[in-house]
C-alpha cells in the first residue's frame, strides 16, 4: 500500500515485475482518487462559469425575441445581433458612460484609499478600531447603499441638498438623480463611497509590508515625508497598486446593482452602462441576442484586464506555492 | 487610562522623541480618524436614523428626539419573509460553496495533479466573468431545467459569487499542512477521504471560517441572480424585495430605511464578531 500514501513518483525498485503491475494500478487508482477531490468542483465551474461563456457567444448569434421561450426557437441569423446593436445610439453612450464611470470611480476610490491607508499607518488610539469600522459601506450590500443614498441625493427631500443650502453653497437643490447632467457624476460618487474602504485595507495591507528602516534610511539622506513618500511609498507599492486597480476595474466596468437601484439607467439613459443594457436587452426587451453581443463585449474589456491581472499575479505564482 | 498611554508610548516616542508632543499629536491623529470616520459612515448614520423617526421619513432631525420602532414593524411585514429568504439562501449557498471548495483546494494544494496549475489559474479568472454574463446564459438553462423560480436555482448560482475565492483562500492555507499530518493518519489506518475529514477539515478551521463568512456575505447581497433568474415574487431575497420597495412610488421611506437597516445587520454583526476573518479575507483573497 505505501505507493498510495507516497505522493513522489519513484517507486520502489526492489519489487518484481507482478509488484510493479500492482503499483502501477494502484497508482492509477490513486491518480483517480485525487481527481475525485477536484471533480466537483471542476464541474460545477464548468456548469457556472464555462458554459455561460460558450453559450453567451452562441446566443449573439441567435435571434431570441418574447416568444423564444414558449417555442424554444431561435434560429441563427448571422451578424444581425451584432449590426443591431453597434449602430445602436444606446450601446455607444453605454461604452461612453462605462468609461466615464470607471475611470471616475477608480480615481476617486484610488486616490482617497491610499490617503487612508498612509494616515492609518500612523499609531494612534483607535487606529484599529476606526479601520475596522470604515469597512462597513463596503460590506453592505450594494443594492441597500444605492437605495439609501437614493434618499439622501433625492432633490427635495435629500439630506445632501438641504446640507448645501444651510452652508449656502447652493440656491435651488441640485438635481442630483434627475438631471441627466449631473446624474452620472452622482453614481461615480456613491460608488467612490463604496469602494474607498477595498482600496484602503488592501493597500494599507501593502504599505505595512514596506521595511521600516527604507525610511530611517531616508531621513538620515535628509529627504522629507514627500520626498520618501514618491520614491520609496509609491515603487514599493508598486505590485499592491496593481492589484487593486486591476481588481477595482473588473468589479467596476460591469457595474449594475448600484446604477439600476439607484437611477435605473436613467433619465433619459444618462447613466446607462454596458452592464444594465445587457439586462435592459435580454430581459426587460426579451432578446437575448442583443444582450448577449454587449454581454461579449463586457467579456472582451474584461479578458484583456484578466491578462494584465495574471501578469502582477505572476510573480507571486512563481516564487510562492 | 494609564495603562493604555502606557502601551502607545514606545512606539510615538520612537517617531517623535521623547516628551508630550508625540502624545499631542497622536490626539490630533485620533481626533481625524473619527472626523473621517463620522464623514464616511454618515449615510449610513442617516440610513438608521431616517428608520428610527415616525413621520414617514419625510421630515428627518438630525438626532432622533422620540425614536420609535414603528417603522421596523412596518419593515418586518412587508419584508420578513425576504429576510428569512436571504438568510436560507445564503447559508445554503456557503454549503454549496464549501462543500465544493474544500476537497478542491485540498487537492489542488497537497497533489501534484499534472494541469493543477493550470487549474489554479482558470480559477482566478473565473472571478472576472461579468455576472450579468453569467445571468443571460445561464437563463436559458434554468428555463430549459425548471431551476427559474426555485430556491435551489438561486442557491446553487449564488454558490458562484464564492466559489473561485474560497478555493484561492483555501488553497493558500492547505499549502502549509505538512503531509506528515495526513500519511500519519494514513497510517492509521484511515483513508484519504476521512483522513481529510478528520485531519485537514478541522486544521483548517479558520480558513474555512474566513471564506464561509465572504461567501454568506456575497450571496446575501446578491441581487443580479435574484433579479434575473426570477420571473415571480415566489423565491424574493430582501434586495430584491428592497429595489420592487423603492421601484413603485414611495410612500413611506422610515420602511425602506428599517428594510436597509435589517438588510445591513450581518455585515454589521460579522464586522464585530469576525473582524480579523474579514480583514484576512480581503487581503488573502484578493492579493494572493
Amino acid at each position: 500500500m505505501s505507493t498510495v500514501t507516497a505522493p513522489s513518483v519513484s517507486a520502489p525498485a526492489a519489487g518484481a515485475s507482478s509488484a510493479d503491475a500492482r503499483g502501477g494500478t494502484g497508482r492509477r487508482r490513486t491518480a483517480l482518487l485525487r481527481w475525485l477531490f477536484i471533480a466537483p468542483a471542476l464541474l460545477y465551474m464548468a456548469a457556472f462559469f464555462g458554459y455561460p461563456l460558450v453559450r453567451n457567444v452562441l446566443m449573439s448569434f441567435q435571434h431570441y425575441t418574447p416568444t423564444t421561450y414558449f417555442t424554444g426557437e431561435a434560429p441563427f441569423n448571422g451578424l444581425d445581433n451584432w449590426r443591431a446593436v453597434f449602430s445602436d445610439p444606446l450601446f455607444t453612450d453605454a461604452l461612453w458612460h462605462t468609461a466615464l464611470f470607471t475611470v471616475g470611480s477608480l480615481l476617486g476610490q484610488f486616490t482617497l484609499g491610499l490617503a487612508l491607508a498612509v494616515f492609518f499607518s500612523r499609531r494612534f488610539r483607535l487606529s484599529r478600531f476606526v479601520r475596522a469600522v470604515l469597512l462597513l459601506p463596503w460590506l453592505v450590500p450594494m443594492v441597500v447603499a444605492a437605495v439609501v443614498w437614493r434618499r439622501i441625493l433625492d432633490q427635495e427631500h435629500g439630506v445632501l441638498n438641504a446640507a448645501l443650502q444651510a452652508l449656502g453653497l447652493t440656491d435651488g437643490g441640485v438635481p442630483w438623480l434627475s438631471s441627466p447632467d449631473v446624474a452620472l457624476l452622482a453614481a461615480v460618487l456613491v460608488n467612490i463611497w463604496i469602494g474607498i474602504p477595498f482600496n484602503m485595507v488592501i493597500l494599507y495591507g501593502g504599505l505595512q509590508e514596506i521595511p521600516r528602516d527604507l525610511y530611517e534610511a531616508a531621513a538620515l539622506d535628509g529627504a522629507g515625508p514627500w520626498r520618501a513618500f514618491r520614491s520609496i511609498t509609491l515603487p514599493m507599492l508598486r505590485p499592491v497598486i496593481t492589484v487593486v486597480l486591476v481588481l477595482g476595474f473588473m468589479s467596476t466596468v460591469k457595474i449594475l446593482d448600484l446604477i439600476l437601484a439607484l437611477t435605473s439607467g436613467g433619465p433619459a439613459d444618462a447613466t446607462q452602462t454596458l452592464g444594465t443594457v445587457t439586462y435592459q436587452m435580454s430581459f426587460l426587451r426579451l432578446d437575448f441576442g442583443q444582450g448577449a453581443v454587449v454581454g461579449n463585449v463586457l467579456i472582451l474589456i474584461s479578458a484583456v484586464f484578466a491578462v494584465l491581472y495574471l501578469r502582477a499575479n505572476r510573480a507571486d505564482f512563481g516564487t510562492g506555492k | 487610562m494609564s495603562s493604555s498611554t502606557i502601551r502607545t508610548a514606545p512606539g510615538t516616542a520612537r517617531t517623535t522623541g521623547p516628551g508630550t508632543g508625540g502624545r499631542a499629536r497622536g490626539a490630533w491623529n485620533t481626533v481625524a480618524a473619527l472626523l473621517i470616520l463620522a464623514v464616511l459612515l454618515f449615510p449610513l448614520y442617516w440610513m438608521l436614523v431616517t428608520a428610527l423617526q415616525p413621520s414617514s421619513g419625510i421630515d428627518v432631525d438630525f438626532f432622533p428626539t422620540s425614536p420609535g420602532l414603528d417603522s421596523f414593524r412596518a419593515a418586518l411585514d412587508s419584508q420578513g419573509r425576504s429576510l428569512l429568504t436571504s438568510l436560507g439562501v445564503a447559508l445554503g449557498a456557503v454549503a454549496v460553496c464549501l462543500a465544493l471548495a474544500a476537497p478542491a483546494a485540498y487537492g489542488l494544494a497537497q497533489f501534484s495533479l499534472r494541469g493543477g496549475r493550470a487549474i489554479v489559474f482558470t480559477t482566478l479568472i473565473t472571478q472576472m466573468v461579468p455576472g450579468i454574463v453569467i445571468a443571460n446564459a445561464l437563463y436559458s438553462a434554468y428555463a430549459e431545467l425548471r431551476l427559474v423560480n426555485s430556491y435551489l436555482g438561486l442557491i446553487l448560482a449564488d454558490a458562484s459569487l464564492g466559489l473561485p475565492f474560497s478555493i484561492v483562500l483555501l488553497r493558500a492555507f492547505m499549502v502549509s499542512i505538512p503531509g506528515e499530518v495526513v500519511e500519519a493518519a494514513l497510517v492509521d489506518g484511515a483513508n484519504r477521504f476521512t483522513a481529510f475529514v478528520r485531519v485537514v477539515l478541522p486544521m483548517s478551521r479558520n480558513a474555512l471560517l474566513t471564506a464561509g463568512l465572504f461567501t454568506f456575505l456575497f450571496a446575501w447581497s446578491d441581487f443580479m441572480f435574484a433579479l434575473t433568474l426570477n420571473t415571480t415574487d415566489d423565491v424574493k431575497p430582501v434586495t430584491l424585495g428592497i429595489y420592487q420597495f423603492v421601484g413603485a412610488h414611495v410612500s413611506d421611506w422610515g420602511a425602506v430605511m428599517a428594510t436597509a437597516v435589517l438588510s445591513a445587520v450581518p455585515a454589521a454583526v460579522l464586522l464585530v464578531v469576525a473582524q480579523k476573518y474579514i480583514a484576512a479575507g480581503i487581503t488573502g483573497g484578493s492579493v494572493k
